[in-house]
């Protein structure tokens, strides 16, 4: 049977519209998606700039050049305080998350069956809940078992909204290793253990390494579950920033914001490098 | 080397599942269950059980106005995810594996992983007095005092559009990947114009993706909470700020439970809807 891509389309008299009703697509896919670019860099590109400013207040363009709201970064103790408490809440959390995750994703992926997919189902709902309801959720449980505000609450409620990130890249990772090589492992006289420690954990690793990456971020940057459970001496990153944001229009802010737009994109890059992280985000099940 | 084994035998048979589900069940199932019985206290000193704060809810105008901004929030900003975040996926799709497809991959996958109050306060600084949008038009003297942009509708829309577009794309970029390249252009090559292509071919075959994208980017939307209030500037009242205000401000939180079960059972409506369309479409799409 002759394939119709391989023949070339006749010449016929609409072939003048068809062109043009190519280029119209063409240009409307480039507009369309030369808007979107725009739309989703300009901010980031913005703030950069902002952040430099040698002025006295946030404006754009700003009327010079500095970098003396970055210096200005350290006069700010409670910040560094919050973005200390931060790091150790995103730690802890998506160090459980991988325990949790990781041995959950395991049987999920050995067993498909009814029960595994409602698991899984149960595992990813945190992604679609509002999360200031569960915030909320959580803070009247709290009250209600009578646990005070504290960072185990806080660790608690990193790890529900936290999970279903480092579940699914681990996924992810062991559905596109094919069964076959454990298999093979196994015909070739490896025991489950050897199995696991040389096959299935090398493979699944980069999964880990993204999930954790993801997690991590997600926890550090989460402010509708911390603004319920967390109290001044328990005080995050982002809750701060977004009272220093509500309440004055301070350059500082800018500064804090350029600084945490240049660790991302660094550590986003190096995650690119090693693990090629995109290859999780972008792919689905 | 013991403990690795009877961990295998475990992962073997159901244990290894049971201590994120545990948790789960505790952390997560259980709060939100007595959250939702919270909503059905009567308030007060008052015990048992009633609707009464459902009665409240529902009985005044300005909450059912809150929870249709809130909607039709979610609405808005989907389309615009929609009709912006698809000419992108496809312009990602068809770029050669290489360095100009990872440079739209950073720059789509950037905005998603920075963090949610730095770009929100992004937008503070276009949409500002003094910011981007007002000194260009003043500068070209379109317009002759600053326009008021920051509080208002379109201006949470167009923010909160900037901020969830990653969750629209990535999904349509999955999607357009499992489209065979080859159906294309056999449409091409069969006579068939551009868009009758894209309209026939590429556009249903993508909706799984469409559906996915855009189940996220609702639920996204119409739950957040630091947009809205930083761009809306307390003026413009969502769901999610509401909550906040009655449960940390007021202390009401029977009505706090109540409109936050109301705002749960919006998004899981919507959620099932999808997703059921979503199946039906992939089966649609695979057969």
């Amino acid at each position: 049977m002759a394939n119709p891509t391989l023949s070339r389309p006749l010449r016929s008299p609409r072939s003048t519209t068809k062109d043009w009703n190519r280029i119209t697509f063409d240009a409307a896919i480039k507009l369309g998606a030369f808007t979107a670019l725009l739309l989703l860099t300009a901010p980031t590109i913005i703030i950069l700039i902002a952040s430099f400013s040698a002025g006295e207040t946030l404006q754009f363009p700003p009327p010079g050049f500095s970098v003396k709201w970055y210096i200005a970064l350290r006069e700010l103790p409670e910040l560094w305080a919050a973005a200390w408490n931060s790091l150790w809440v995103a730690t802890i959390t998506t160090l459980v998350c991988i325990v949790l995750g990781f041995a959950a994703a395991l049987v999920l992926t050995e067993r498909r069956s009814r029960l595994t997919q409602a698991l899984e189902a149960l595992f990813m709902s945190p992604l679609a809940m509002p999360a200031l309801s569960v915030g909320l959720a959580l803070l009247v449980f709290f009250n209600f078992i009578g646990w005070r505000v504290s960072v185990t609450t806080l660790v608690i409620s990193h790890i529900v909204v936290g999970v279903p990130y480092l579940v699914r890249t681990i996924l992810v990772s062991l559905s596109q290793m094919s069964s076959s090589f454990r298999d093979a492992s196994a015909s070739l006289g490896a025991n489950a253990w050897y199995t696991f420690r040389h096959v299935t954990f090398p493979l699944a690793r980069q999964g880990v390494i993204a999930g954790s990456f993801i997690t991590f971020l997600i926890s550090f940057d989460n402010i509708t579950v911390s603004l319920f459970l967390s109290d001044a001496r328990t005080q995050v990153l982002p809750v701060r920033m977004w009272t220093l944001v509500q309440n004055n229009l301070d350059v500082r802010a800018a500064s804090i914001a350029g600084l945490l737009v240049f660790v991302t994109a660094i550590l986003m890059l190096l995650m690119e490098r090693f693990v090629n992280l995109s290859r999780f985000v972008v792919t689905d099940r | 080397m013991m403990q690795g084994k009877a961990l295998l035998k475990a992962g073997k048979g159901w244990s290894l599942v049971f201590p994120l589900t545990i948790f789960l069940l505790v952390f997560y199932l259980a709060p939100i269950v007595l959250m939702v019985i919270t909503s059905l206290s009567p308030g007060g000193d008052v015990g048992g059980m009633s609707l009464s704060q459902y009665a409240k809810f529902f009985g005044d105008g300005f909450n059912l106005k809150v929870l249709w901004d809130t909607i039709w929030l979610g609405v808005q900003t989907t389309l615009v995810c929609l009709i912006l975040g698809y000419p992108l996926a496809l312009l990602h799709s068809r770029t050669r594996p290489g360095n100009w497809r990872s440079i739209l991959t950073f720059l789509i996958i950037l905005p998603l992983l920075t963090s949610a109050v730095v770009r929100t306060f992004a937008w503070i600084v276009i949409l500002g007095r003094q910011g981007v949008i007002n000194s260009a038009l003043l500068s070209l003297s379109i317009i002759e005092e600053p326009l008021r942009l920051l509080s208002t509708h379109h201006g949470v829309v167009a923010a909160l559009s900037q901020i969830q577009m990653p969750l629209m794309i990535l999904p349509l970029i999955a999607s357009m990947a499992r489209l065979d390249p080859n159906l294309e252009s056999a449409s091409a090559s069969l006579g068939s114009a551009s868009w009758r292509t894209f309209w026939r071919i590429t556009l249903p075959l993508t909706l799984p993706g469409i559906i996915s994208g855009s189940l996220l980017v609702f639920a996204a939307s119409v739950s957040s909470f630091i947009t809205p209030s930083v761009i809306g500037g307390g003026r413009i009242m969502f769901m999610p700020m509401y909550i906040y205000q009655q449960a940390i401000s007021l202390f009401d939180f029977p009505f706090a439970a109540t409109i936050s079960t109301v705002l749960l059972v919006t998004v899981l409506i919507v959620v099932v809807l999808l997703s059921s369309l979503g199946r039906l479409t992939r089966s649609y799409t695979h057969t």
